[in-house]
């Protein structure tokens, strides 16, 4: 035990005296929390419009106000003519041309039919989605207020809306968890990969092996010190997000700690296993770098929902591990939820970290090559 | 110019020593470019909800009926207990209850008010707004046909309506691996540069082997140009790769020329790798450098507006993008490839990328010291 003890305290002077990673270790996820709950939103705001307008009367001038001052858009530019549509779109500003059929006023009053066109620019399908639903209803909207009494008379049915868990939408709810989650792995897994891999580099891991230390002591040492940091990093999220963004945690505090030091855990394993199949740092950082950095924040329901993939990534995205720790976090923080509705994916991260385990144990050489 | 030669030569003979590397340099990206680009897309479809009909009347059918034609909806449930409904919702079996109060029917055919209560799962506030558009879509065309059904005994009314008509271009079917590709492309070139290159720097200075370069003749900007070629060269080896797999296995189109989007790709490499080299002379470690470089990585990409639309930032945030080299290479990619914008189009950004590749790397060989 003091031999162990000892080690760690190697561990922490090694961290110690590298102040600048140190201090990169607590800034990197502070900076991120804000960055990203202040600047990324999924939302459509300020999209480029422009209008080509066939008709230039009075309804089409007011229908144009009203697209505008809906606070989604921004007028780009006023078209004159179709050929101008491809021009606009390929200098990139513009998200979709509205287009007003000729006579539209004239034809909307005389004959109750016009038509209005949207091309949207489908090279971003997500705002061109988006940019099209939000100008229909806008339409659509205006439309009926052109009806007046006539269809507002008319039957209607309104329904009311109530949005679980969010009721403001905000992005962070999706956002801070994700970040949580994809920092956590990344920093954890890259820390101890690259402390191993770097003893391995200088020489030093030989100092280690001739030592009369085991060699789940070597791993549990060097877990440890990482451990506690993460665990500060991790409360220093947590309360910058409850501060800045005014987002609590709804569920229990203590459950999700505890979620957190499993998740810490199984990414510092991962970092070992990483570390033992790796001959050197370069290796092992683009292993945990360029291997975990997208498929985390693409596969894991970060930003995209998993129901939407395809079948298959429900089995491809299974082997990772955010995939579980974001539905936990987010029902313990969002929902409020208990233990009960997330015991499934804890289970599996704990069989994750004894299956990590396991292998670097096995795989780790007391032998120099 | 035969120094820089020898040079160049020497950091290849480097890269191409660890066989990991010099294999996972190209392996990498082709593996997660077949493997991610078609799993994303946002495009929401049978959304899953629950319905909870206490009217039970011809209308409310009538309105669930058209629920389940959408290909939108998929009703996956229905019950008359609202706290079934509720702990299921908790349990993410679906993302939105849709409560039919008793006497919906009654009042729609007595001219009144037709109540309905939607309860939507809004962690994710995209999802749920558009869920909650989609609603509002059927419930309206439900809504017309029985106005329709109305004027048929009273054609006196005229009911005036603009029609919609909508279109995508560039991308018909809007499909998401047009979108994808040149996002994730731009990413893993970015990763392999920015990471290798200034690893590779570090690894001289945190072993030593740089004293001896530093000992020789060798001028400070040669011994940084032979930093930046070999990786610049992998780049672009990596990108015509990944053009190559977009056109073979996603057949996605090229609109434009491919040597403008070369032209631009390397422009900002060599902003990147400036970067690189630059933010490698403060390190000490290759464990400082790779924390920096994943910061300034993460940040660049995920304010790059690859996954989320650009305009929709804050003031601030479209201003840091300024300086920002993968915002613009973004941009470049997407325009070049899907719309076939010419350099005129992008001329704009090509400055821009051309003014941050010379700082970035002037500051790179000012910073880097001979002396030890």
């Amino acid at each position: 035990m003091k031999r162990f003890l000892g080690f760690v305290k190697k561990e922490f002077l090694h961290i110690f005296r590298d102040y600048r990673t140190l201090f990169i270790l607590f800034g990197i996820p502070a900076a991120q929390i804000l960055i990203f709950g202040y600047a990324v939103s999924t939302d459509i705001k300020n999209a480029g419009v422009a209008f080509l307008d066939l008709s230039h009367d009075e309804v089409t001038q007011k229908l144009t106000d009203k697209i505008i001052s809906s606070g989604f858009f921004k007028k780009t530019e006023t078209l004159l003519n179709y050929s101008d549509i491809d021009k606009v779109f390929k200098k990139g500003k513009t998200k979709a041309v509205i287009i007003f059929e000729d006579d539209f006023g004239k034809k909307l009053v005389s004959e109750g039919k016009a038509t209005l066109s949207i091309i949207a620019d489908g090279s971003e399908p997500n705002t061109a989605t988006l940019v099209t639903n939000y100008t229909t209803a806008i339409v659509n909207d205006f439309a009926s207020e052109f009806a007046g009494p006539t269809l507002n008379n008319s039957i209607r049915i309104s329904p009311e809306v109530k949005m679980l868990y969010n009721p403001n939408l905000k992005s962070h709810f999706m956002f801070v968890p994700g970040v949580i989650t994809l920092i956590l792995i990344l920093i954890c897994a890259l820390m101890t990969s690259v402390t191993i891999t770097r003893e391995k580099e200088f020489g030093t891991m030989e100092v280690l092996l001739v030592s009369p230390l085991r060699p789940i002591q070597i791993i549990l040492g060097k877990v440890m010190p990482y451990f506690i940091l993460s665990f500060i990093n991790v409360l220093l999220i947590l309360v910058l997000s409850w501060f800045v963004f005014g987002l609590p945690v709804k569920g229990s505090l203590m459950l999700l700690l505890a979620e957190c030091m499993l998740y810490i855990l199984m990414s510092l394993t991962l970092g070992i296993l990483i570390s033992t199949v790796s001959k050197n740092m370069q290796q092992a950082i683009f292993i945990s770098l360029i291997g975990l950095m997208l498929p985390t924040i693409l596969l894991s329901g970060f930003i995209f929902p998993i129901e939407n993939m395809p079948k298959i990534y429900d089995y491809v995205s299974s082997v990772l591990p955010p995939r579980y720790f974001i539905v936990i976090i987010k029902n313990i923080m969002i929902k409020g939820t208990g233990l009960m509705y997330i015991w499934k994916e804890t289970i599996i991260l704990i069989i994750m970290t004894l299956v990590f385990i396991g292998l670097s144990v096995r795989k780790f050489k007391i032998r120099l090559e | 110019m035969r120094t820089i030669f020898y040079l160049i030569r020497k950091e290849f003979i480097q890269i191409f020593r660890n066989k990991f590397i010099s294999k996972a340099i190209f392996a990498v990206p082709i593996v997660q470019m077949l493997i991610l680009v078609p799993a994303v897309t946002f495009e929401l479809k049978n959304v899953k909800i629950a319905i909870i009909d206490k009217d039970m009347t011809p209308e409310s059918r009538g309105l669930i009926n058209k629920l389940e034609g959408s290909t939108f909806f998929k009703v996956s449930f229905s019950t008359f207990s609202d706290n079934e409904a509720n702990n299921l919702l908790h349990r993410n079996k679906y993302s939105m209850i849709l409560r039919i109060p008793s006497g919906f029917g009654k009042d729609i055919g007595t001219g009144k008010q037709g109540k309905l209560l939607a309860t939507i799962d809004a962690v994710n506030a995209s999802s749920a707004q558009l869920t909650w558009a989609y609603l509002n879509g059927v419930i309206r065309d439900f809504n017309i046909d029985i106005i329709k059904k109305n004027i048929t005994t009273n054609p006196l009314v005229p009911l005036p309506r603009i029609q919609i008509t909508n279109r995508y271009w560039y991308n018909e079917m809007l499909n998401y691996k047009y979108y994808m590709l040149p996002g994730i492309l731009v990413i893993l070139v970015t990763a392999i540069g920015f990471l290798l290159a200034g690893l590779n720097m570090v690894r001289e200075k945190e072993i030593g082997t740089i004293e001896q370069i530093n000992v020789t003749p060798v001028r400070k900007y040669h011994f940084i140009i032979a930093k930046m070629v070999p990786f610049l060269l992998i780049g672009l080896i990596d990108l015509a790769l990944g053009l190559v797999i977009g056109k073979l296995a996603f057949n996605i189109p090229f609109e434009g020329s491919i040597l403008l989007m070369f032209l631009g790709s390397s422009v900002f490499l060599i902003a990147v790798l400036g970067l690189a080299l630059f933010i490698s002379t403060f390190s000490g470690t290759q464990q400082q450098y790779m924390f920096v470089a994943f910061f300034c990585m993460i940040i660049f990409i995920l304010m790059s507006g690859i996954f989320t639309p650009y305009e929709s930032m804050p003031m601030w945030a479209q201003d840091f993008n300024l300086i920002n080299p993968v915002a613009y290479l973004m941009r470049i990619n997407r325009m070049v490839m899907l719309k076939g914008s010419t350099i005129s189009d992008i001329s704009r950004e090509l400055y821009s990328l051309a003014v941050i590749a010379i700082c970035f790397s002037a500051l790179a060989v000012r910073r880097y010291r001979k002396t030890a």
